[in-house]
C-alpha cells in the first residue's frame, strides 16, 4: 500500500489543527472521505439528482441505475447471496431497529431470550431492552472474560433453546476485540435462534463474507469506511426477510394501495419507505470502490501493524492502562493516570491531535471496565507510524502539564 | 494553539479545586432536595444536594464523576450559592452561563470570586457542557422546588 498515495487521497488531512498539521485518530467514530466519494456526490448531485424507481425521465433512469448499481456493489463487499439481501438504511442503529421492530417484536414473546454482551454499543442494546419490555422476553448477557474477550463455553451456557436471538457486535468499538461471530452464529443456529452481527466497526477493516459467518442479520454504516453519514446497511437471509413485516410504511415501499389495506413491494424494497438515501447508497458505492481498489487484505495489514507499534509505544508511557485484549483491531482505548479523558483529549487537540473522549456509547462496558470514561486512538489506512509517534508525545507533554498543574 | 494558550483553559484555581474540591460530600438528614444530572455525550454525572430554608441555599454539597471543569465548576457553583437567595442563586446561573457563551457580562452584578476564573471555558466550545453541567443542576433543584 501507497501510504503517501493514500494520503493524498483524503483532502481533509492536508490541514494544520491549532498550529499543527492534523493527526486524525477517531476514524472508529466516523472514517474521513476519500476524493472519490466527495466527487461521486457532487456529480450526482450537479448531473443527474433524481428520484428512482418512478417516472420515465432520462435523469431518473440515470439516478436509478446508479442507485441499484450501488446496492449491487454492496452485494459484492460483504458477499451476500442476492441484491434482494442488501436493504439501504440510515446507518447500523436503523438497520439493528429494523430486526429488532419487525423480527423481535413479531416473533417473541414470554419465554423467550434475547442474548447480547455487555460490550455492545448502545445501538445492539437498547433496542433489545425495549423488545424485551414490549413482548416480556428475557434479555441474557454473555459474560466477559477478564480481558474483553468473549469465551464460546459462556456462549454455549448463556444461549439455550428458549433463545430466539443472539445480537453480538463483531468487533468492539472500545476494546478492540474480533468477537467469533461465525462459531457464536453456529452455537445459536444451533438453538433455532436467529444470529444478527452488528458489523459498525468490521466492515470498514475486515474482510466480511455474510454466507461463510453464516449470520442471519448484518448491519453496518457508510460513514465508518470512508462514505457519506445517512446511509447504512442492512443484509438478512432473503427468507427471514420475506417474512418480516415492514419497518417503515409510506411512499416506495408499497405495491398496491386501497383505501383500507395495502400491499408491499417485493425485496428489498418493501425495507425501504419513503424516497431513499440516493445520494448517500451512491457515495458508499464510490467508497467500496475505493476500498476494493486499495483492498481490504492491505487495509487490515496496515492496521494490524499501525496498533501493534501503537501498543509497544504506549506501553513505554508510565501511568497509561490499556484496556481490552491484546489481539485487537486497530483502536487503543487507555487512560492516562488520574487526567480525565476529556482532559486528555483537550490538551492533544492542542496539539493537532484528535481522539475520542467519553463513554464510546457502551455504558455498561464502562461499568465493567469500572471506569466512568476512556480516551481512545482508532486507527485507519490512512494514519502513520509518524501519526502515532505524535500520539505518544501528546500523552507525554500531557502528563508533563497535568503533573505540573497538580 | 499552544500550551500557553491551554493555560487560559486551565488556570490554577481551577485546578485547585479539581483537587481539593470544596463541599464535597453529601448533606445529612432529609430536609434538602437531591438532584442527579449527567452529561450524556460524555458521561460525567453530578449528584447535587441543595438545603434551601426561606428562600435562602442554606447548604449546598456534591457528588460525582468528571473532567477537571466540570468537578471544579461544581465545587465553585456550591462555594458561590452557599448563603444565597435562591433569585440571586438563579440571577448567577443566569451570568456564568451567558459568560461561557462569550457574551459581555455585567461583572458589578455579582463577586464572581474563584468563577472568574472558568471564563477562558469559553474559548474551547467542546468543554462548555463540563463547565455548565453544575449549573444547570441548580437550576433544575431550584425549578422542581418551585413547582412543588
Amino acid at each position: 500500500m501507497d501510504i503517501k498515495a493514500v494520503r493524498q487521497s483524503f483532502p481533509i488531512l492536508d490541514q494544520e489543527v491549532n498550529g499543527h498539521p492534523l493527526v486524525y485518530l477517531d476514524s472508529s467514530a466516523t472514517s474521513q472521505k476519500p476524493a472519490s466519494v466527495i466527487e461521486k456526490l457532487d456529480e450526482y448531485y450537479r448531473g443527474y439528482n433524481s428520484n428512482v424507481h418512478r417516472g420515465v425521465h432520462t435523469l431518473g433512469t440515470k439516478a436509478t441505475d446508479e442507485y441499484e448499481g450501488a446496492r449491487e456493489k454492496v452485494r459484492r463487499f460483504i458477499n451476500a447471496n442476492s441484491t434482494q439481501e442488501v436493504i439501504f438504511t440510515r446507518g447500523t442503529t436503523t438497520a439493528i431497529n429494523t430486526v429488532a421492530s419487525s423480527y423481535g417484536r413479531a416473533e417473541l414473546g414470554e419465554g423467550d431470550e434475547i442474548v447480547i454482551t455487555p460490550m455492545e454499543h448502545h445501538s445492539n442494546i437498547i433496542p433489545w431492552q425495549q423488545v424485551a419490555k414490549a413482548s416480556g422476553a428475557t434479555l441474557k448477557y454473555i459474560p466477559l472474560q477478564a480481558d474483553g474477550t468473549i469465551d464460546l463455553k459462556d456462549v454455549e451456557e448463556t444461549v439455550t433453546d428458549n433463545t430466539k436471538i443472539v445480537a453480538v457486535m463483531h468487533v468492539s468499538n472500545v476494546l478492540g476485540t474480533i468477537n467469533p461471530v461465525k462459531e457464536i452464529a453456529e452455537i445459536a443456529h444451533r438453538h433455532q435462534a436467529v444470529m444478527l452481527v452488528d458489523g459498525a466497526q468490521s466492515a470498514p477493516h475486515l474482510k466480511v463474507d455474510v454466507q461463510d459467518l453464516d449470520c442471519d442479520f448484518y448491519a453496518f454504516s457508510g460513514h465508518k469506511m470512508c462514505g457519506p453519514t445517512g446511509i447504512g446497511v442492512l443484509y438478512g437471509k432473503r427468507a427471514l426477510l420475506n417474512d418480516m413485516e415492514p419497518f417503515e410504511f409510506g411512499g416506495e415501499m408499497i405495491d398496491f394501495v386501497n383505501l383500507y389495506d395495502a400491499t408491499w413491494k417485493e425485496l428489498p424494497w418493501k425495507f425501504e419507505g419513503g424516497t431513499p438515501i440516493i445520494g448517500g447508497a451512491i457515495g458508499l458505492g464510490a467508497a467500496i470502490d475505493f476500498i476494493n481498489e486499495i483492498g481490504l487484505e492491505e487495509i487490515e495489514a496496515h492496521e494490524h501493524m499501525l496498533v501493534d507499534y501503537a501498543m509497544n509505544r504506549m506501553r513505554e508511557i508510565d501511568g497509561l492502562t490499556i484496556y481490552g485484549p491484546d489481539e485487537r483491531a486497530g483502536l487503543v482505548t487507555f487512560n492516562l493516570d488520574d487526567v480525565h479523558p476529556h482532559d486528555v483529549a483537550t490538551v492533544l487537540d492542542a496539539e493537532g491531535i484528535a481522539v475520542r473522549a467519553g463513554h464510546h456509547c457502551a455504558q455498561p462496558l464502562m461499568r465493567w471496565l469500572d471506569v466512568s470514561a476512556t480516551a481512545r486512538a482508532s486507527f485507519y489506512l490512512y494514519n502513520t507510524k509518524e501519526d502515532i509517534d505524535r500520539l505518544v508525545e501528546g500523552l507525554q507533554k500531557t502528563k508533563e502539564y497535568f503533573g505540573d498543574v497538580f | 494553539m499552544s500550551f500557553n494558550n491551554l493555560d487560559t483553559l486551565y488556570r490554577q484555581v481551577i485546578m485547585d479545586h479539581y483537587k481539593n474540591p470544596r463541599n464535597r460530600g453529601t448533606i445529612e438528614g432529609d430536609d434538602h432536595m437531591s438532584i442527579d444530572m449527567n452529561n450524556p455525550t460524555c458521561g460525567d454525572r453530578i449528584q447535587l444536594q441543595l438545603q434551601v430554608e426561606d428562600g435562602l441555599v442554606k447548604d449546598a454539597k456534591f457528588d460525582g464523576e468528571g473532567c477537571s471543569i466540570s468537578m471544579s465548576s461544581a465545587s465553585m457553583m456550591t462555594q458561590a450559592v452557599k448563603g444565597m437567595r435562591i433569585e440571586d442563586a438563579l440571577s448567577m446561573s443566569k451570568l456564568f452561563s451567558d459568560m461561557m457563551q462569550g457574551k459581555e457580562i455585567d461583572e458589578q452584578e455579582f463577586d464572581l470570586g474563584d468563577i472568574e476564573a472558568l471564563q477562558g471555558v469559553s474559548k474551547f466550545p467542546a468543554r462548555i457542557k463540563c463547565a455548565t453541567l453544575a449549573w444547570k443542576a441548580m437550576e433544575k433543584g431550584v425549578d422542581e422546588q418551585g413547582q412543588s
